[in-house]
């Protein structure tokens, strides 16, 4: 007889969306982020099939505008915000806290409503047109000029915000009030404290955002001169407001994937991680000095060039704990027993990437270099390094580690393998390009460019179509091992963690009783208690 | 942390690898559960910490939603003072007084409905103070409407309609905007609060709470004062400061 678990504890549609079971709701997560994913990258594939060729011949500009624009929304609100918190992170912090569920189990269930709710505003707004403002909605284009779904898109945002308040909101409930006894701060996975860290993001950014757009809506139907010159708006302010919340964003997308990455190195090299309580709070201090460099967006809005040079400097010391991660994980790995998983394969390639990705942030912090790079094809090539070389492969690189939790079954590694490489090649091939591109003058957001960039873009859109064939191998095996992969283990990777001492799925109260914690939960070493408790 | 685990047993680790029953994790039995503890709590007293660190948390995202609003205030006051202060001139100083007096006394009552909870006051009393609560809240929005229709009486209402007699009339309008999209959002607010405390009623009129469980009344007021507390800023920003630059 199979051994009840959360998925076979209860049948049918009413069953799983009605669930207030977090291993559930974190399902309903995953495949609705999933169809967006996809939808998504159909938008990015119009973009770089328009840029094969110099010529505009596929799609007229507006059209192409309504391309990046939906590729942008879609990818940042709709996959990238929620993929790690909502997916994985719903999943395994009630069971790393070893807690039988989240605070607030309905809230949960809520949060997933309204996620769906705001993201049919979205697919609304595309179906009965597009928005073309660039999915950073600037004004006055998105309050007088654009005559686009403005409102839908902008609505679809606030509402899918709400669904991040709540998430952020229960993980930080649940940390504070649910951990099970003897698990002290310090000896929580490291993976927790990093959801910590993006929680407090999304409690206090999401609402500045929301209210911003809402003021866009107010300005577009009532009028209101908030941000439209013409009204005696000042459309600064909304740069600044957009961006007090969408900065911060980048680390709600990146500093998952980091917490991702310290479970995988420590589990793949078989030793604790180096320096925990730096890595801990490095997560911390990403979060708070994050809030504090959104002017670098501005440098060229007219914004005094003394606030240019302060923000400079705050965004130069936000790599400071950025690299203390990467050190890290570095000397963590190094002389461990290293074990090249393709969940393994992915933290490598996000180490890299990250790299890559933050070293270049540092180009385009320093006041002078931005002036020259700002909005061209160097800042997309930037942030495409940190959201999709670091985000997305930590959201794969978890999602290879956990899948056995969460399915119980054996994914095969051959093929999880040749698709993290396909990944890597493909990215790299897509996005290096770019960065040349950028730094030659090819501006962002342009669909006709002149000729002698053709053959990098022919690169870069060859990239993109292996990095999308790795994308849908992932799909097509996850798939399969649910139907024909073999029974997963309690604990297949050998790795230590609450999450590994319960069986494979769990089952719907995650624990039998509720598990004293008398060391830090990752003990790869023998037993050496943090310094810091 | 909570000392609320008493009832867990310590168990080796590997005990967690061995298929265990799905409703398992129940306390030792001998303990009587309160009807509203939720499965996943160890006891009421985690519950309610729960339940209030996460209305505390929902208030710093309100702050930081208001915030917003906020500083769009302080950035255009600072660049057209002379036009908020003729604008704020045509606010009614005497309905706004009376209002954050109403609310003010709203949240004593309210206040008093929680203490009537904690100390297991008969159900009547605990509906009567919700209710005299919900009157006040009724009453600062049906002022709000009366100064509304003024407003629009008066055609200062911004938009295509919009008429303004004075020197600043860009600027007016401006204040107008954040007038109506400060106060507008409070009123909302407000509006919300009275659909909570509405439930709260009918479920205090079935006596459902006493010291052993209040946590829902607690956290309703906490949501009521901090809506307080948000008038208290607009009060004296939309209608007190600059009025004494009038030349009349």
């Amino acid at each position: 007889m199979e051994t009840l678990n959360y998925l076979n504890n209860g049948h049918g549609l009413a069953s799983w969306l009605l669930t207030k079971d977090h291993k559930r709701i974190a399902l309903l997560y995953l495949v609705s982020i999933t169809a967006f994913f996809f939808l998504g990258g159909m938008f990015a594939f119009m973009i770089r099939l328009e840029l094969l060729t110099p010529a505009g011949d596929v799609m007229a500009s507006d059209t192409y505008n309504k391309m990046f624009t939906m590729h942008g929304v879609v990818m940042v609100f709709f996959f990238l915000i929620p993929s790690i918190p909502a997916v994985l992170g719903n999943f395994l912090i009630p069971i790393m806290i070893g807690a039988k569920d989240l605070a607030f189990p309905r809230i949960n269930l809520l949060s997933w409503y309204i996620y769906v709710l705001g993201g049919l505003f979205t697919l609304v707004a595309a179906l009965s047109g597009g928005v073309d403002t660039g999915w950073t909605f600037y004004t006055p284009y998105s309050t007088a000029a654009a005559n686009s779904h403005v409102i839908t898109a902008a609505l679809g945002i606030f509402i899918t915000g709400f669904s991040s308040i709540l998430t952020g909101l229960n993980f930080i409930v649940s940390v504070h009030r649910m951990r099970a006894p003897g698990l002290t701060w310090f000896r929580l996975p490291l993976f927790v404290w990093s959801m910590y860290a993006t929680s407090l993001i999304f409690i206090l950014g999401t609402p500045v955002i929301a209210i911003t757009v809402l003021l866009v809506a107010a300005e577009r139907t009532l009028h209101m001169g908030i941000f439209d010159p013409a009204l005696g708006g000042d459309p600064v302010l909304f740069q600044h407001l957009f961006w007090f919340y969408s900065h911060p964003a980048v680390y709600i997308m990146i500093l998952p994937a980091m917490g991702v990455i310290s479970e995988i190195v420590q589990a793949f090299s078989r030793k604790n991680i180096f320096g925990y309580s730096f890595v801990a709070f490095s997560s911390l201090a990403i979060a708070i000095i994050g809030f504090l460099v959104w002017g670098h967006h501005l440098f060229v809005s007219g914004q005094s060039v003394y606030a240019g040079l302060m923000f400079s400097i705050l965004s130069f010391l936000v790599a400071i704990p950025s690299a203390v991660k990467v050190f890290n994980w570095t000397a963590t790995i190094y002389k461990g027993s290293v074990l090249l998983d393709s969940a393994m394969l992915y933290a490598f390639g996000f180490i890299g990437l990250f790299t890559i990705g933050g070293l270049t942030g540092l180009f385009l912090a320093a006041v002078g270099l931005d002036v020259h790079v700002h909005d061209t094809y160097f800042v997309i090539a930037h942030f495409h390094y940190i959201m999709v070389g670091g985000a997305i492969m930590g959201y794969m690189g978890g999602l290879h580690y956990w899948w056995p939790k969460i399915s119980g079954r054996m994914y095969s590694e051959g093929w999880a393998k040749l698709a993290a490489g396909l990944i890597f090649i493909g990215f790299n091939l897509t996005f290096f390009p770019q960065f040349i591109l950028g730094y030659l003058g090819m501006p962002r957001r342009y669909h006709v460019y002149p000729p002698e960039f053709q053959v990098l873009n022919i690169a870069s859109t060859l990239g993109a179509t292996v990095l999308a064939v790795g994308y849908l191998l992932p799909m097509v095996y996850f798939t399969y091992s649910i139907f024909y992969g073999e029974k997963a283990s309690a604990n297949p990777w050998g790795a230590r963690g609450l999450e590994w001492e319960i069986p494979s799925p769990p089952p719907t109260e995650n624990f039998l009783v509720t598990p004293i914690v008398t060391h830090g939960t990752h003990q790869y070493a023998p037993s050496r208690e943090v310094g810091i408790v | 942390m909570s000392d609320g685990h008493a009832h867990a047993e310590h168990l080796s680790g590997s005990t967690y690898g061995s298929p265990v029953h799905v409703d398992g994790g129940h306390p030792a039995p001998g303990h009587a559960h309160h009807p509203k503890l939720q499965h996943h709590f160890d006891d009421m007293g985690q519950q309610a910490e729960a339940a209030t660190l996460g209305m505390w948390v929902f208030l710093v995202t309100e702050i930081m939603f208001f915030g917003g609003l906020f500083m769009a205030y302080l950035v255009y006051r600072h660049a057209s003072p002379s036009a908020f202060q003729e604008a704020s001139h045509h606010l009614n100083v005497f309905y706004g007084t009376l209002n954050t007096a109403i609310l003010i006394v709203s949240s004593l009552t309210m206040a008093l409905g929680v203490r009537s909870a904690q100390t297991s006051a008969p159900a009547k009393t605990q509906v009567m103070w919700i209710v005299i609560t919900m009157m006040f809240g009724a009453a600062f929005l049906g002022i709000k409407a009366i100064e509304y229709t003024e407003k629009f009486r008066d055609h200062i209402v911004p938009g295509p309609n919009f008429r303004w007699e004075g020197l600043y009339p860009h600027g007016a309008e401006q204040f107008y905007s954040l007038y109506f999209c400060m106060t507008g959002l409070h009123a909302l607010h407000m509006v919300i609060g009275l659909g909570i405390m509405t439930w709260l009623a009918l479920t205090a009129l079935r006596g459902r709470y006493n010291a052993d469980y209040y946590t829902p009344v607690e956290v309703a007021g906490l949501y009521w004062h901090f809506v307080d507390i948000v008038w208290i800023f607009l009060f004296p920003l939309l209608y007190l400061i600059g009025r004494h630059y009038h030349a009349a």
